[in-house]
């Protein structure tokens, strides 16, 4: 754990108008708040789809956040991943209890720095993109553009899986938008999150048919938070939006039950 | 997570299990216990809940917030009062402040954030208002008995025995009142800055403020607005920082610099510098030369001072040599003929609970303290938040508090290690915490570099994790 901080003192992240979604439960029943954060070109739109509804259905007040130049939140076309993180921390530390941290594909790489600077109640990694040579060499026709300023392409074949509608997929492809070429960067870089502050217990999910995430990949990163990943074969990369998105948010559910 | 005491509250008692001088004492097993609930005292719940332990936390006061609650009956804090840090040497490291605050937040949204923390980490169930410790002995096994009893003194005491103790009393609450011959028979009015709250105070009238601290200055400013007249008495003179230089919250620069990492004498001289070529020569209002470098002193943040002075609507004068029944005379011969003395003096650390040699405490009043925080010889002690910073105190009181939590819980896992660390951090009792030489007067006992004091916390975590010690 690193306690001087003399550049993030010196320079303080900007501050950014932060699109945030929520659906709350009718009655609080004293369940601790979930903040989704999407994934890089993702909006906070994608988890409204289905999942904080059927979050707040079953009691837990649910958030999701849009990262600074995506979804509805201010455009910044220079975020840095540390911005990124900042735009979490500040949404979990503006609700009213210890929230958990639900991070999707590269927002799960950005709440793992998140995590080093907010004592989470827990985290959840889904279909997490941990960046470095490995992401690039998978899919380098996503990642080579961005090396060249050209942003991550994400094509609907890569992120759904093939039950849900073509329609629907199309629909979706065209509202994703892209990160900054320097978070993207910094992606590839892969440069490893401080430990999370609070020893916040976390839950990898993902399945084995992403096909942006390797199964190596998850097992790794599931490794490095000493479990191993809950898999829903079948799925494409994006959980939340595929046909079957109850069952992953229901498992989810029910370990926190259990263990938050 | 598993609390290693869910003995319920310690109100409802259950039967006592040990006596003290003829009175039940009511054992809480390996709960914690915190007194006062202010910004250490929450952090310090927090930090300890975080690793475990169960806290019972006592506050005199009805409310969360310490000094930052300015409606508590010892809060010093005046309505004009905002940060003089910025926001990230303000906050807990794990805790932004919203973005949607100035860089300044005043003392009405500190509270706020303070309230928010209390909340979001679930921490006022743990809190017993209206109460007051007026009594902290060992017992033993390296444990502590606490008395308490409700604020004012109303209703019997109480006994309870915790597996350790953070005092988190605060130390801005008891007024500094220099003696002066006279003051007695002068005839104009006299309070401490502890008692003055709002400018309404000031209005119209001739005053005095003495002190250049950050809350004379203060003051001072505010009696520029306000009163008929305003002196200000300085003893010494001091490097005021605006709170902007450069375009940018100064501590941040001065921080840009230490990313950089410049050498003091070198940081000095640049800051030296900015101010000479932007502020100017102070001496020029009549003020005395400082007799110290900056940096050597914890700053005096503010911008409105200089201001004031260059518009004549503050007049400094020197150190008060005497009263008289209508005037005060100063250090020089000149009288002046105030109606209304403001001594913002400072404050003094008071632990009137516990037997001042267990915190080493001497004539003057000065405790002896591993990093300020840590008594000789009882490990199971901590007094959190006893720090004068030259940046912001919460975050420095935070990691003080992890240290204390993992300590605790090193004292379980690895024994032999905790008593090692234990004395190592004994070996530098008399450390000075600035890499500035500091001035002497009691105004400075608890001076910290905020990077000289969390490169020593840095070490001090290394040494406390706990696969170190299984290693
Ligand atoms: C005017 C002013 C402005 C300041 N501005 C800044 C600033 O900009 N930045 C900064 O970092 N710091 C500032 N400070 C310093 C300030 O003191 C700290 O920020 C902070 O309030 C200290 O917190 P604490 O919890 O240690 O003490 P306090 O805030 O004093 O809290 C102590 C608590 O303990 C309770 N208590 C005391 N004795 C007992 C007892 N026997 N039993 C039960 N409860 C008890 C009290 O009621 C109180 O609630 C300022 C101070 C002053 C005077
Ligand atoms: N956020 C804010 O805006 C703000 C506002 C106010 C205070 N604060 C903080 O609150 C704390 C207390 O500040 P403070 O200003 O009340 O106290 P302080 O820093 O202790 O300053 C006291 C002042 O009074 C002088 N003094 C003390 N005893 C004296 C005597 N016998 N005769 C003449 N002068 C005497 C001191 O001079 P010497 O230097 O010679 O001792 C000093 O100038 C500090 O941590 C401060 O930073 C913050």
């Amino acid at each position: 754990m690193k306690v001087i901080r003399t550049r993030e003192w010196a320079f303080p992240v900007a501050p950014a108008r932060r699109e945030v979604r929520r659906a709350t439960p009718e009655v609080d029943e004293g369940r601790p708040p979930l903040l989704f954060v999407p994934g890089f070109g993702h909006g906070a739109w994608v988890f409204a789809e289905h999942w904080l509804e059927h979050a707040a259905d079953r009691g837990f007040p649910a958030y999701a956040v849009s990262l600074r130049g995506h979804g509805e939140s201010a455009a910044a076309p220079k975020a840095t991943l540390r911005a990124y993180a900042h735009d979490v921390a500040q949404v979990a530390a503006s609700l009213p209890r210890r929230a958990v941290i639900v991070g999707h594909g590269a927002g799960a790489l950005v709440t793992a720095h998140a995590l080093a600077r907010y004592p989470a109640r827990a985290a959840v990694l889904l279909s997490p993109v941990f960046g470095g040579a490995g992401t690039a060499l998978r899919n380098p026709m996503l990642s080579l553009p961005a090396l060249f300023g050209g942003g991550l392409r994400l094509p609907a074949g890569q992120l759904f899986s093939r039950e849900l509608p073509a329609g629907a997929a199309r629909g979706y492809a065209t509202r994703l938008g892209r990160a900054s070429a320097r978070a993207q960067w910094q992606l590839l870089r892969g440069r490893t999150p401080q430990p999370p502050v609070g020893d916040p217990p976390v839950l990898v999910v993902g399945s084995p048919d992403d096909r942006i995430v390797s199964d190596a990949a998850l097992r790794r990163v599931a490794r490095a938070y000493g479990g191993a990943p809950l898999l829903f074969p079948g799925m494409g990369h994006d959980l939340m939006l595929d046909v079957r998105w109850r069952e992953p948010i229901d498992a989810i559910l029910d370990w926190l039950e259990k263990s938050a | 997570m598993t609390y290693s005491a869910g003995y319920g509250d310690p109100e409802s008692g259950g039967p006592a299990t040990a006596w003290r001088d003829g009175w039940p004492v009511y054992d809480r097993s390996g709960t914690v216990c915190v007194i006062g609930a202010g910004p250490s005292g929450l952090t310090a719940m927090k930090n300890l809940k975080e690793q475990g332990f169960g806290v019972d936390c006592y506050e005199r006061e009805t409310s969360v917030g310490g000094a930052w609650n300015w409606r508590h009956d010892r809060s010093p804090v005046y309505s004009s009062t905002h940060l003089i840090s910025s926001k990230p040497f303000s906050q807990f490291p794990d805790f932004p402040m919203p973005d949607s605050w100035a860089d300044y937040p005043k003392h009405t949204q500190v509270l706020e954030y303070l309230e928010h923390y209390a909340d979001h980490f679930d921490l006022k169930p743990h809190i017993w208002f209206g109460t007051e410790v007026v009594k902290v002995e060992p017992a033993e096994g390296d444990r502590w008995d606490v008395t308490t009893r409700s604020t004012g003194g109303y209703g019997g005491e109480r006994i309870h025995r915790y597996a350790a103790v953070v005092i988190a009393n605060g130390h801005n609450w008891s007024p500094k009142r220099p003696e002066y011959e006279g003051l007695e028979d002068f005839k104009g009015e006299v309070i401490h800055a502890a008692q003055f709250k709002d400018a309404a105070q000031l209005r119209g009238r001739k005053v005095l403020v003495v002190g250049a601290g950050n809350t004379g200055c203060d003051i001072a400013v505010e009696a520029a607005q306000q009163a008929a007249r305003c002196w200000h008495s300085s003893r010494r003179g001091y490097w005021y920082t605006p709170k902007y230089a450069l375009g940018r919250p100064a501590d941040q620069v001065n921080d840009t610099m230490l990313w950089l990492r410049l050498p003091l004498r070198l940081r000095q001289l640049i800051a030296h510098r900015t101010l000479k070529t932007t502020v100017g020569d102070l001496t020029r209002f009549g003020l005395p030369k400082p007799d110290h470098k900056i940096f050597e002193t914890h700053t005096i943040t503010n911008s409105q001072l200089i201001y004031y002075l260059g518009h004549g609507a503050v007049t400094p004068v020197p150190d008060i040599a005497r009263f008289h029944r209508n005037s005060v005379e100063l250090k020089g011969g000149e009288v002046i003929e105030p109606d209304l003395v403001v001594l913002a003096t400072g404050y003094h650390p008071v632990f009137e609970f516990i037997d001042g040699n267990l915190l080493g405490v001497d004539a003057s009043g000065r405790p002896r303290l591993a990093m300020h925080a840590f008594p000789k010889r009882l490990p199971t002690l901590a007094v959190a938040g006893l720090l004068q910073p030259d940046s912001g105190l919460f975050p420095l009181v935070h990691w003080q508090m992890v240290a204390f939590a993992r300590l605790l819980r090193m004292r379980e896992a690895a024994p032999a290690k905790a008593v090692a660390v234990q004395r190592r951090l004994e070996a530098e009792l008399d450390r000075k915490w600035t890499g500035a030489k500091v001035q002497g007067t009691s105004r400075h006992w608890f001076e910290i570099s905020h990077t000289v004091y969390l490169k020593a916390i840095q070490r001090l975590l290394d040494e406390l994790s706990l696969e170190g010690a299984v290693k």
